[in-house]
C-alpha cells in the first residue's frame, strides 16, 4: 500500500518536473515563445537557484548571510577557468564550479560561524567585498575589472539555456527537498527554532550551522557556474553587497524557510523588472513600493514558512471529485 | 584530545553511583553562584533541589547539562556501558549522548516546527541512516523514518499530546508544552533526566497528575531524576532525598522529613525570626 503511494508520487512529481523541464524547451525551439522572453525566464531561473541559497542559510539555518553573491562569483570564475584553461567540458567545469563554492564555504565558515547575528552578517558582507577586490586584483584569471568573456552554447542556443538551467534547478530543489525533509533537515532546523534546545537534544550546532552553510555555498555555486556560460560574461561586480542583497530581497519576499517562496518571487520579481521598462527609470521605484507593501501587510513574507505540494495539491483534486462522485 | 575524555575518569569511585559532583564551583565575575556543591546520585534515584529564588539551582542544572563549564570542581557520569565521562569538559550534545537530558525553566520548544519534528529531532542521534540515504531516499530511509516516527508517537501517547502531533508546537497550551519538553528530553533515551520546574505555572491538578507520571516514566525508562521545584508538598511527596541551596551553598541534605525540620532551611525559607516564632 505505502510502496504504491510511494510510487504514484515518484510518477507524478516526475511529470511536473519533465514537462516544467521541456515542454517550455519545445516551445521556445519552435519560436513560439520568443527568445527574449525565454532569456527573461531562464535567468530568473539563475536568480531562482541563488534565492535558493540564500534561503538555505538565512531562512532555514537562521543564520544572517550578506555574501552569498560571493559564492556565486567564486562558482562562475571557476567554471570559466575550468573551461578555457583546463578544458574541462562544460558539464565538468559547472560541477567543479560548484564543488569550489562549496569547499570556499567551509573554509569561510570555520571561523565566521562562530560569529551570530549581526556580528556574522557584518562578517559576511565584508567576505563579498574582498572578493570582488580579489577578482578586480587577480587580473590573469579573472580579466580584472575589465571582466571575462565566456561564449557557449548556452548563451547562444535559448532552449538549450532552458532546458539545462530549469533541469538544474528542478535538480536542486527536488535533492535540497529530500534533504530537508530528513533527520539532517530537522537537526538544521532546530539550530534556527533555539541553538541551546538543540545542543542539549544531541545536536552539534556548529557542525549542522556549518552543513547550512556549505550546503547554501554549493547552490551559489552552482548558480554562479551556470551564470557565467548562460549570460557569456563576468565582472567582478557579480561578488558585489548589493547583488547579495538582491537575491536577500527575493527570499524576503517570498517567505524566509519556503523554497516554494523563493523560487516564485525570483520569477515574478524577474521578470517584473523586464516587464516595467516602459516605465523607464520610474521602475527603480515600483521594486521598493512591492517590498514596503509587503512588509506592512504580510511581514512574513507571501508563502511564510509554507510549501506548495504538487502530491497534496493533487489529492485534495482527487478527493474532491470522489466526494462529487459520491454526492451523484 | 577528545578521545581522552572517554577514558576511565580517575579520582571517581563510580559503582552504584550514577553522578558524582564534587567541590563544583563557578564564579561570574565578582559573583560566586555556586560554590562548593557536592553530591553523588545513585541509578534509580528521584533527587529533588530546592532552595530560595537565586540560590543557584537551574545553575548547578546548567553545569551538569553542559551549558556552563564550572570554574573548578569535577563531574562524573557512567554511561549505560559502565565508562566514565568528565561531563564538566563536555558539550551539551555530547553529553545528551551518554545519556544527559533535560527541560528548561523558561520552556525552549522548536516553536516553529510540529510537535512531533520536536520530539524527532531529539532522536536524531539514533538515526541508522547516512547523508546518501536521506539525499536519494533509499529504503532504508523510509523504514528508519517510520521507526523513529513510530517511537515519537509511543512517547507522545505516554503523554496524551499524540493527538497534537501535526500542531506547531508554539501553539500548544502552556502545561503540553511543558509535557512536551519532557517527551523531547525521554526521547534523547537518557539514563539522567534532570527537571527544571516541571510544574511551573501548573494548576494543583495538572501538578498532581504531572507528578504520577513522572514516577511512571521514572520507573517505565528505568530513570535517573533531578529536579528543581518550587512546590513543597509536591516535592516532599514524591523525592527520595533533597538537597536545599541557598545563596549558591549547599545548606542541608537528606531526607524530605529531616529537611522539614531543618532549622537552616525554615530560616532560608522563612527568615530568622520565623524560626524564633517556631
Amino acid at each position: 500500500m505505502k510502496t504504491t503511494v510511494r510510487m504514484r508520487n515518484f510518477v507524478l512529481l516526475g511529470t511536473v518536473s519533465v514537462l516544467s523541464v521541456f515542454l517550455p524547451g519545445l516551445l521556445i525551439k519552435f519560436s513560439v515563445i520568443d527568445a527574449y522572453t525565454a532569456q527573461i525566464f531562464t535567468l530568473a531561473g539563475i536568480n531562482a537557484i541563488m534565492a535558493i541559497s540564500v534561503n538555505i542559510i538565512c531562512g532555514m539555518t537562521g543564520q544572517l548571510s550578506l555574501g552569498q553573491a560571493g559564492f556565486m562569483a567564486i562558482g562562475a570564475y571557476t567554471c570559466i577557468w575550468f573551461a578555457q584553461v583546463a578544458h574541462f567540458p562544460l558539464p565538468l567545469a559547472v560541477v567543479m564550479g560548484a564543488a569550489f563554492s562549496g569547499i570556499a564555504g567551509f573554509f569561510i565558515g570555520f571561523p565566521t560561524l562562530k560569529l551570530s547575528g549581526d556580528y556574522l552578517a557584518i562578517v559576511t558582507l565584508g567576505f563579498g567585498e574582498i572578493l570582488r577586490v580579489i577578482f578586480v586584483n587577480l587580473k590573469g584569471i579573472t580579466g580584472g575589472a575589465n571582466g571575462k568573456r565566456f561564449t557557449t552554447i548556452l548563451a547562444a542556443s535559448a532552449d538549450i539555456a532552458w532546458i539545462v538551467i530549469i533541469g538544474t534547478l528542478v535538480a536542486v530543489i527536488v535533492f535540497l527537498q529530500n534533504f530537508l525533509r530528513s533527520t539532517y533537515g530537522r537537526a538544521i532546523f532546530s539550530v534556527r527554532e533555539d541553538e541551546i534546545a538543540s545542543n542539549s537534544n544531541g545536536i552539534s550546532v556548529f557542525r549542522y550551522k556549518m552543513a547550512g552553510f556549505v550546503v547554501a555555498a554549493f547552490v551559489a555555486g552552482i548558480a554562479g557556474a551556470l551564470y557565467a556560460p548562460f549570460i557569456g560574461f563576468v565582472k567582478p561586480d557579480l561578488s558585489s553587497f548589493n547583488r547579495s542583497v538582491d537575491y536577500l530581497i527575493y527570499v524576503v519576499l517570498g517567505g524566509m524557510g519556503s523554497v516554494t517562496g523563493s523560487v516564485l518571487a525570483a520569477f515574478v520579481l524577474t521578470y517584473l523588472q523586464e516587464f516595467l521598462r516602459f516605465l523607464k527609470e520610474y521602475r527603480l521605484l515600483i521594486y521598493p513600493v512591492i517590498l514596503i507593501l509587503v512588509m506592512l501587510f504580510r511581514p512574513q513574507g507571501l508563502l511564510g514558512m509554507k510549501e506548495f505540494s504538487f502530491v497534496g495539491a493533487w489529492n485534495r483534486l482527487v478527493s474532491k471529485r470522489s466526494a462529487r462522485d459520491a454526492q451523484k | 584530545m577528545r578521545k581522552n575524555n572517554d577514558d576511565a575518569c580517575k579520582g571517581c569511585r563510580i559503582s552504584d553511583v550514577l553522578l558524582d559532583v564534587e567541590g563544583l564551583s563557578i564564579v561570574f565575575g565578582g559573583l560566586r553562584a555556586v560554590s562548593d556543591f557536592s553530591c553523588e546520585i545513585k541509578a534509580g534515584e528521584l533527587v529533588g533541589l530546592i532552595g530560595p529564588n537565586g540560590a543557584g539551582k537551574t545553575t548547578v542544572f546548567n553545569m551538569l547539562s553542559g551549558v556552563y563549564s564550572p570554574t573548578s570542581g569535577s563531574i562524573c557520569f557512567s554511561d549505560p556501558r559502565g565508562r566514565v565521562h568528565n561531563v564538566h569538559e563536555k558539550k551539551p550534545f555530547q553529553l545528551s549522548k551518554i545519556g544527559i537530558a533535560r527541560t528548561f525553566q523558561n520552556i525552549r520548544l522548536f516553536g516553529g516546527l510540529t510537535v512531533e519534528d520536536n520530539v524527532l529531532i531529539a532522536m536524531h542521534a539514533q538515526r541508522a541512516i547516512n547523508l546518501l540515504d536521506a539525499i536519494f531516499r533509499t529504503p532504508r530511509f523510509y523504514r528508519d523514518e517510520e521507526r523513529l516516527r513510530g517511537k515519537a508517537r509511543d512517547l507522545l501517547a505516554l503523554f496524551r499530546i499524540e493527538s497534537k502531533a501535526q500542531e506547531l508546537a508554539r501553539n500548544l497550551p502552556y502545561g503540553e508544552q511543558r509535557k512536551l519538553e519532557i517527551v523531547r528530553a525521554l526521547a534523547t533515551d537518557p539514563r539522567l533526566l534532570l527537571l527544571d520546574e516541571p510544574a511551573a505555572g501548573m494548576n494543583p491538578q495538572e501538578t498532581k497528575e504531572l507528578m504520577e507520571l513522572i514516577s511512571f516514566i521514572r520507573r517505565q525508562f528505568n530513570l535517573t531524576i533531578l529536579l528543581i521545584e518550587h512546590d513543597m508538598k509536591l516535592v516532599m511527596g514524591i523525592c527520595e532525598r533533597l538537597i536545599v541551596l541557598d545563596y549558591g551553598r549547599t545548606i542541608a541534605s537528606g531526607l524530605p522529613e529531616e529537611i522539614r525540620e531543618n532549622p537552616a532551611v525554615i530560616k532560608a525559607y522563612l527568615g530568622e525570626e520565623a524560626m524564633i516564632d517556631a
